[in-house]
């Protein structure tokens, strides 16, 4: 009993905020994956490539532009939250600083052995850290070029950037091709440790 | 790692050690277990947008309502003097793609020589315009982007009038919010005043230096390179200025209204 009341008080390993930030992108990521993807279907970027309309949401094009269009909102607005808490909190550097490329590789080593540990839910491993700055990267990608395209007049030093309208258009599915990647690699990872689920949950 | 060996890797005693915590707490706390479950459930629910959410009125409206939200964004965004990129006649895509919500061979035939441009709404010149008179406006020409909706695009080279200086032989009030068209295949859209007054904006009659073709829009197509394609009209009938918005035949069934790029 008394392991059960010090497990309650124990720390908070993710903060309020992240586990709200962290639901409510997940949510958006998922909107907009799926209206994308409809969009996406309206004039294929790679010929004969298609997504299933079964995955996709929107029913039409314009339903899924409404939709992406809506969550795209979400998807900033959280993730412009996310960045300066992180920021201001410093939880960017005790999270995910240091890290070298050869600590990354060692922990995917090890992972792939099986033997990465996950006993202190309060760390992440290097693999984790290069994870998920790498898709706070990504969904940055995903936003910049998804806004080349948008407004390739207004936002002329995005599009430049992303080397004109057609291939902020491969950039964007590129990145989106990434993301969808690492939500496959994310998922089976809570299978594995489902500790981890709870923890995004209820903090500890 | 303990003193006795470990039948299975220590990975799997540590998950096993929390979750049996985890579960003696659970059973101790009954209301947020359910709460647990319930949040569990919510994504399960949003996974299951084909047969609920998408179809939902309530769901419609909002979405409908962030367009146009959207739209006044839009507006911001919009800088009166940002021109659109240019490209050179090599750069041109041939054949440059037919586009409508009809196939090519029923674009509409208007005759020419009966034509008659109509002009309504907030304007102090009324008169109709015949091809000859609006042939003799001041002409220009631009390559440029049709951006389409749907994701592709082509260059093109379109040469007609500027369309804020039709706007400014008609005495049009340019204090007034929308420019609507009405047109001869039945389309019908209308714009925000500052892109109708934007620099790039033509009111073109030709394509790549010929009469434009009624597959292109004959007599004469609204060419605005800093909007989606679906927001450039073509056959045009009518002209209207007005505050009250007009709509779209594409936008009244879910596109964005502001649609620019």
């Amino acid at each position: 009993m008394s392991t059960t009341i010090l497990h309650q008080r124990g720390p908070i390993i993710q903060p309020f905020w992240v586990r709200l930030t962290h639901w409510l992108n997940a949510l958006a990521v998922v909107l907009m994956l799926m209206s994308g993807w409809r969009i996406y279907d309206a004039s294929p970027v790679f010929k004969g490539f298609m997504i299933s309309t079964k995955i996709t949401l929107g029913g039409w094009l314009g339903g899924a532009l409404q939709w992406h269009f809506a969550a795209m909102w979400l998807l900033f607005f959280n993730g412009l939250f996310y960045l300066a808490m992180n920021i201001i909190t410093g939880r960017i550097k005790t999270k995910f600083f240091p890290l070298t490329p050869l600590a990354v590789l060692r922990d995917l080593g090890e992972a792939l052995k099986g033997h990465l540990s996950h006993a202190d839910p309060s760390k992440y491993n290097a693999v984790q850290k290069f994870a998920y700055l790498f898709v706070m990267l990504d969904i940055t990608v995903l936003i910049l070029s998804g806004l080349a395209i948008w407004k390739s007049v207004q936002f002329h030093i995005l599009r430049d950037l992303f080397g004109g309208y057609d291939f902020a258009r491969i950039v964007h599915f590129g990145a989106m091709s990434l993301i969808a990647a690492f939500i496959v690699v994310h998922l089976v990872m809570v299978t594995l440790v489902p500790r981890s689920l709870l923890t995004m949950i209820r903090g500890r | 790692m303990n003193s006795f060996k470990p039948v299975k890797k220590p990975r799997l005693d540590i998950d096993r050690e929390s979750l049996i915590i985890d579960v003696r707490r659970q059973l101790d706390m009954p209301s947020r277990r359910l709460f647990g479950q319930r949040i569990l459930t919510l994504g399960g629910l949003a996974m299951m947008t084909g047969c609920t959410l998408v179809d939902d009125k309530s769901v419609d409206t909002f979405l409908t309502r962030i367009s146009r939200m959207n739209d006044t964004v839009q507006g911001w965004l919009f800088d009166p003097n940002r021109l659109a990129p240019t490209y050179t006649e090599a750069q041109i895509t041939r054949p440059f793609p037919f586009n409508a919500f009809y196939d090519v061979d029923q674009a509409p035939e208007v005759d020419g020589n009966s034509f008659r441009l109509k002009v309504s709404g907030l304007v102090q010149n009324k008169n109709v315009w015949t091809l000859p008179d609006l042939y003799a406006l001041p002409k220009t020409e631009q390559i440029t982007r049709h951006i389409c909706v749907e994701g592709w695009s082509a260059i093109g080279r379109w040469g007609g009038t500027p369309f804020s200086e039709f706007l400014k032989r008609v005495g049009a009030d340019t204090s007034a919010k929308y420019v609507g068209f009405k047109c001869a295949d039945d389309y019908y859209e209308s714009i925000d005043m500052p892109t109708a007054l934007h620099p790039q904006t033509l009111l073109t009659f030709t394509y790549d230096g010929q009469q434009l073709p009624a597959k292109y829009g004959y007599p004469m197509k609204l060419r605005m390179p800093t909007k989606l394609g679906y927001k450039n009209p073509k056959h045009i009938m009518e002209i209207f200025v007005t505050n009250k918005f007009p709509g779209g035949y594409w936008v009244d069934q879910g596109y964005n209204w502001f649609g620019g790029s």
